[in-house]
């Protein structure tokens, strides 16, 4: 990694609290790339959250350096530093008594901006997060828990901060909202690219938002620095692999899309083909089924059996019985989602429907290959 | 026409109505010096009380320690029968100026309006608070638009509950020769004339509701979000 694209630098950090036995964070060393989100991710008492207070001086270190930019948060008052970076937490900590434009114009009016400045700001922010505008005169307490997270990173966005800080920014909505708000701050952080630090407990939650993830153990210590991938196909040690859970296999599935796989036709011919066309793809595929596609559209799987009875009765291929296929994927799916699709339609392969068009076949074979091979590329964002 | 006894106190009845109305008529301008005497005092009393409850609940809030001994002296003043501390403080202060009257009215206030602003602050949820501070606010700054703000209602209801304890009581410092509506119910009971008595005691009831409204009104001014959260509610 440059130097110059080094965003965040902790070097040596340590915190002991008074009273204490041990330190919380132990001379931890990190550094966050720009523009990319970092999960520390950890069990509870591992020092992830003291590690992300002290970035803002909500907690200031006993030892060690922390470093924005290039720049010492020590060298600034913890006033100034704190309006320059985002910071979301759990519990959202929206203000009761502010209007929902209020919470959002904390930061801003703070900083003295003009009011019509702030207002426009507020309304681009309310449109960003998906909020909408009807809401800005409401209070918190008239939103849902889902709204209020939203109006939360709205509001730590208010002032353009390079860094945002979170803290279990999801962990207080139900899964289902929270997946929703984990897919929102993928497709805000692709328009904003902040350099996000998010604190979690959530393995889930740190594979499918995170670029990279630091592993944390009791004191503050890193057991892996890697990306989602990695921490599932190769954990360092057994912390790691007991933490990340047995099931790993399936969660790599779920990070990696069908597009990361090499794509190919399988038995599928188009309808024009001939019959010689149509024997020689069951032949290298050796399957008693046949696929058959009409301007590039998947129409259908046929039988072997049927396409040879055809055949020899001198009835043309797109005559032949079509089933229409069960399993029908998109580049985008996971694997997961496509081995679920496969398992559950009860065959072996699904088709892949590329915006309408035929783009080709997954099988149960790719999808153990893919899992077996180091390479798949860690697809996750675009999922 | 024979006069006995039941006849006379038939008369007495008749003449010692619960209420004489040509009385209030006459005597308007002395009930109404009794009203605006009683607001007076009640509003000098309230006053007072929350300046020194808002210091003893700064103090309070500060200093963890500080909070049982200010809790303790508070209670002990509120303790205190009141007819009882008005009839000492009369010979001990000598002159019985309105502030006779004022200071000890204002010391009953006291346990009620520190528990509510105390309870305000601490009710202000930790996260508003953790969130506030990641933001960048100073504590001046906190304390003054929110968590001052968040404790409107806990301070509110304290006012409130306060002011009607208040001017129940101020009818006590009529014993000292204050006390606005009191003094018409006192002069009453000398005279055992029930008139005055009955103007006083429902002037003063109809006082104790009617502030409790308008106090009740201004804190719904002051913090529209609970309004519109009832609002949500019912």
């Amino acid at each position: 990694m440059a130097e110059a694209e080094i965003s965040i630098r902790l070097t040596g950090v340590t915190k002991e609290f008074d009273g204490a036995t041990g330190a919380a964070v132990d001379d931890l060393s990190l550094d966050i790339e720009r523009g990319t989100i970092m999960a520390l991710l950890g069990p509870s008492g591992c020092g992830k959250t003291t590690t992300l207070r002290m970035i803002n001086r909500l907690i200031e270190p006993t030892s060690g350096t922390i470093e924005i930019e290039g720049v010492d948060v020590m060298s600034q008052s913890a006033q100034e530093l704190r309006r320059g970076i985002g910071y979301v937490i759990q519990q959202v900590g929206l203000f009761p008594h502010r209007t929902i434009a209020g919470n959002i114009a904390t930061v801003p009016t703070m900083l003295g901006w003009e009011k019509s400045r702030t207002a426009e700001r507020v309304e681009e922010l309310t449109t960003l997060v998906g909020l909408d505008h009807e809401m800005l005169q409401r209070y918190p307490d008239e939103l849902s828990g889902g709204q209020q997270q939203r109006v939360g990173v709205a509001r730590a966005l208010a002032a353009d901060p390079p860094v945002l800080l979170m803290d279990e920014p999801f962990g207080a909505v139900d899964p289902i909202v929270r997946g929703r708000l984990q897919d929102e701050l993928l497709d805000l952080q692709d328009k904003v690219s902040k350099t996000i630090v998010l604190v979690t407990h959530d393995v889930d939650e740190a594979l499918r938002v995170a670029d990279r993830i630091a592993l944390m153990n009791v004191g503050g210590v890193i057991e892996q620095l890697a990306t989602p991938d990695e921490l599932m196909r190769a954990p360092a040690n057994d912390f790691v692999e007991s933490f990340v859970g047995e099931d790993r296999g399936l969660r790599r599935l779920a990070l990696n899309a069908v597009s990361a796989l090499r794509f190919h036709q399988g038995p599928v011919v188009d309808q024009a083909a001939g019959y010689d066309d149509a024997e020689r793809a069951i032949a290298i595929e050796g399957t008693d089924w046949l696929g058959i596609t009409i301007d590039g559209r998947f129409a259908g799987w046929t039988r072997v059996d049927d396409v040879r009875a055809a055949r020899a009765d001198g009835t043309p291929l797109a005559d032949v019985e079509r089933f229409d296929p069960i399993a029908q994927v998109e580049p985008s799916s996971t694997l997961r989602a496509a081995m679920e699709l496969i398992m559950s339609s009860n065959s072996s392969v699904a088709v892949i429907n590329d915006g309408g068009r035929f783009g080709g076949v997954v099988t149960l074979e790719d999808i153990r290959r893919a899992l077996s091979s180091d390479d798949i590329e860690a697809a996750h964002g675009t999922i | 026409m024979t006069s006995g006894p039941p006849a006379s106190s038939l008369i007495a009845e008749a003449t010692n109505p619960i209420i004489r109305w040509e009385w209030v008529v006459e005597e308007w301008d002395q009930v109404w010096e009794a009203i605006v005497e009683h607001l007076t005092l009640t509003m000098m009393a309230m006053a007072l009380g929350l300046v020194v409850s808002s210091i003893l609940a700064a103090i309070a809030l500060r200093h963890r320690w500080a909070m049982t001994p200010i809790t303790a002296t508070t209670s002990l003043i509120y303790t205190l029968p009141s007819v009882a501390l008005f009839a000492l403080l009369a010979p001990v202060w000598g002159n019985l100026s309105r502030w006779t009257a004022v200071v000890p009215l204002a010391g009953y206030t006291l346990l009620i309006l520190v528990t509510n602003i105390v309870a305000g602050f601490q009710a202000v949820p930790p996260s508003v608070r953790d969130a506030a501070d990641g933001m960048g606010m100073s504590r001046a700054r906190r304390v003054r638009t929110v968590d001052l703000p968040l404790a409107v209602p806990y301070i509110v209801t304290g006012i409130r509950i306060a002011t009607v304890s208040t001017v129940g009581l101020v009818t006590v410092a009529a014993i000292i020769g204050q006390g606005g509506l009191g003094r018409l119910i006192f002069s009453g009971l000398r005279r055992a004339f029930w008139t005055p008595m009955t103007v006083g005691a429902s002037l003063s009831i109809v006082l104790a509701l009617l502030l409790d409204a308008v106090i009740l009104m201004i804190g719904l001014w002051l913090a529209p979000w609970q309004r519109r959260r009832r609002a949500a509610r019912s």
